[in-house]
């Protein structure tokens, strides 16, 4: 099975300074479709840069990255934007939904970028809230939501330019533990039954139990990996790096 | 595409009310200055285009309809001889003293025409008629400078030029680019108001026959009679024109600052919309991460300014036909012709879209990055 994120020998070394500052180094990693996989490490330790560096919204400085299996560190700033609108969707921690949108619009907004629009892209929106359990919720602005409920309706709108990979930074952080939960859980159908991969930075040791791997970044590098119970052992080796010490929970 | 310009645009009651106060302040002024330079530009020529006559036959050198010299009256007779000429007319036009009934002086323009004619007569008359002009010391002012001269009703009686003369009518609207206003009167009374020989005239007013060839007779003018010039009344109004608004810089004047109403305009619609893309920076940026490519955040932009230039534009159109119309009654009268009113609304928008390019310039060196910071 060709993985959907596909991660060799990145590095990234932001320009500051004389010298710079290494954010990455040397990274190899694959996800596959259908798995959950948590990048877990200390602030500063480059898991967000690869976060971004999968979303391609930020260049690696060296090194190698699939999507989809197409090789995207060659590609220029007008070929990304349509390699993500068709691949990718972003769940973020501050939510980002466009605050003078309505729910539903919000969702109007990615399939309006799809080229769905008019009745039915308004169809397509208010399946997806329903999907999400927020069917009533589609003429409410994101100030009358609750923090849970606005990150539903960020997945909604991620889900609704139908990507084969969901990434999701911190999408725990400003919930509380319940809400959190319920999020994670509805992140983890995404991947299993829908077959997506799903990569989540986030610091919340609680939201392992839910994953298929956990990845420790450390310093740039990959310093170790969690198999999390029951993903099936092909899995659990292909996308690792040399780095990285793989134990089973 | 759900309509995030307009939520955007009007998210912010306060930067919208600041936005649109701009963009009509600049469409008021820009009107405005437009407005007086085509109402001075018309008025300028405005005894020329109204005179009913095909051909001007001046002595040379003459620049403008003010500055005519005289020659002899003889040579109105060698016009009327010209093969094409339907009738020719002797006409006055000359400053002279007008002395109020409190003894004030004001210069004024005397304007002696054929009443039997009517080449050269006052149009827009609101009392009395041209036929009145043949009561002794008859003439014709604008109730527009009725307080200037010190006029109140027809019949009252003044001094010009040391002669007697009375009100026997008024035009309404018939301005005078100088601060001298037109008084029309028969060409034999201006002669004396103007002090010109008894057989000297200023100009010969010329009417040709219907589907005479007007180039080809004011050739043959100037081949038979000599030491004139002849123009016809579009070049005549032309040359008065681009002398009055050209040569003495008050048309420039005019004209820049309208183009400093359309600066301020730019400059306020600019800086609003950037505020508002700079408050807007994240969901811009969100847009970029989810793959919406330039094009599609600077359609949004777009249509912010679009709308702002749409809502600023028909505010300031209604503000300025207040000020046209009460323009009206004044001494400098503010014109708006519907294609400059058709021509503001382009302007208008582009002002605005060009403002907005300042905010896409931003944008377009957005980071979608950006994101992902907390």
């Amino acid at each position: 099975m060709q993985p959907a994120i596909a991660v060799r020998e990145v590095t990234k070394t932001y320009d500051e300074g004389a010298t710079g500052v290494p954010a990455l180094r040397g990274v190899d990693m694959d996800v596959d479709p259908g798995e959950i996989v948590l990048l877990m490490g200390p602030s500063g330790s480059g898991k967000t840069t690869l976060l971004s560096i999968m979303g391609c919204i930020l260049a690696a400085s060296s090194g190698s990255v699939r999507i989809a299996g197409m090789e995207v560190t060659k590609l220029g700033e007008k070929q990304l934007p349509p390699l993500r609108l068709k691949h990718i969707g972003f769940v973020f921690q501050g939510f980002n939904l466009f605050p003078t949108l309505t729910a539903g619009e919000n969702i109007e907004v990615m399939l309006d970028l799809k080229g769905v629009r008019g009745a039915e892209a308004k169809r397509r929106a208010a399946e997806l809230l329903e999907q999400v359990a927020l069917g009533e919720k589609y003429k409410s602005f994101p100030a009358d939501l609750s923090g849970g409920q606005k990150q539903r309706v960020a997945i909604a709108r991620a889900l609704a330019g139908d990507p084969e990979i969901v990434l999701a930074d911190e999408p725990t952080a400003a919930l509380d533990s319940r809400t959190g939960r319920n999020v994670i859980e509805m992140m983890r159908s995404l991947a299993h039954e829908r077959s997506r991969a799903v990569v989540i930075v986030t610091h919340d040791g609680r939201l392992k139990e839910f994953a298929d791997r956990v990845v420790r970044i450390e310093d740039g590098i990959i310093a170790g990996a969690e198999l999390i119970e029951e993903a099936p052992a092909g899995l659990l080796v292909q996308g690792f790096s040399q780095q990285a010490g793989l134990s089973v929970a | 595409m759900p309509p995030l310009a307009r939520r955007n645009l009007f998210h912010d009651k306060v930067r919208l009310t600041v936005t649109l106060t701009g963009i009509v302040f600049a469409v008021v002024l820009i009107v405005v200055e437009l407005g007086l330079f085509v109402g001075f530009t018309e008025t300028t020529s405005s005894l020329v285009d109204h005179s009913g006559a095909d051909l001007w036959v001046t002595s040379k050198h003459v620049p403008y309809v003010e500055l005519g010299a005289p020659f002899s009256e003889r040579k109105l007779y060698q016009v009327k001889a010209v093969p094409g000429v339907k009738e020719a007319d002797k006409f006055i036009n000359r400053w002279t003293e007008w002395k109020r009934p409190d003894g004030r002086r004001e210069s004024v323009q005397i304007v002696g025409f054929n009443p039997e004619s009517g080449l050269g007569g006052p149009w827009s008359l609101v009392e009395g008629s041209v036929e009145n002009l043949k009561v002794p010391d008859s003439i014709i002012v604008d109730d527009v400078y009725k307080q200037k001269l010190g006029v109140t009703r027809v019949g009252e009686v003044f001094e010009i030029n040391g002669h007697r003369a009375r009100v026997v009518g008024f035009t309404h609207g018939i301005r005078a680019f100088t601060t001298s206003p037109y008084v029309f009167t028969t060409f034999k009374r201006a002669q004396d108001f103007g002090r010109v020989q008894a057989d000297q005239t200023i100009y010969v007013l010329v009417k040709t026959e219907p589907g005479a060839d007007v180039n080809q007779v004011r050739r043959e003018i100037l081949a038979r009679v000599r030491n004139v010039e002849v123009y016809t009344s579009p070049q005549f109004s032309r040359m008065t024109q681009v002398y009055w608004m050209f040569t003495t810089g008050a048309g420039v004047a005019v004209l820049l600052a309208a183009v400093l109403g359309l600066v301020v305009g730019f400059v306020v619609v600019a800086q609003t919309i950037y505020a508002t893309t700079v408050d807007h920076l994240r969901e811009f940026g969100t847009l970029k991460a989810m793959g919406a490519p330039n094009s599609y955040v600077y359609k949004v932009i777009i249509q912010q300014a679009a709308l702002s230039a749409v809502m600023g534009y028909v505010v300031g159109m209604f503000v300025s036909f207040f000020v046209v119309r009460a323009s009206q009654h004044g001494g400098a009268a503010i014109l708006l012709p519907w294609p400059m009113a058709v021509g503001m609304f382009f302007l208008t928008l582009l002002m605005c879209v060009g403002a907005a390019t300042v905010s896409i310039n931003k944008v377009t060196r957005l980071d979608p990055a950006m994101v992902f910071k907390s």
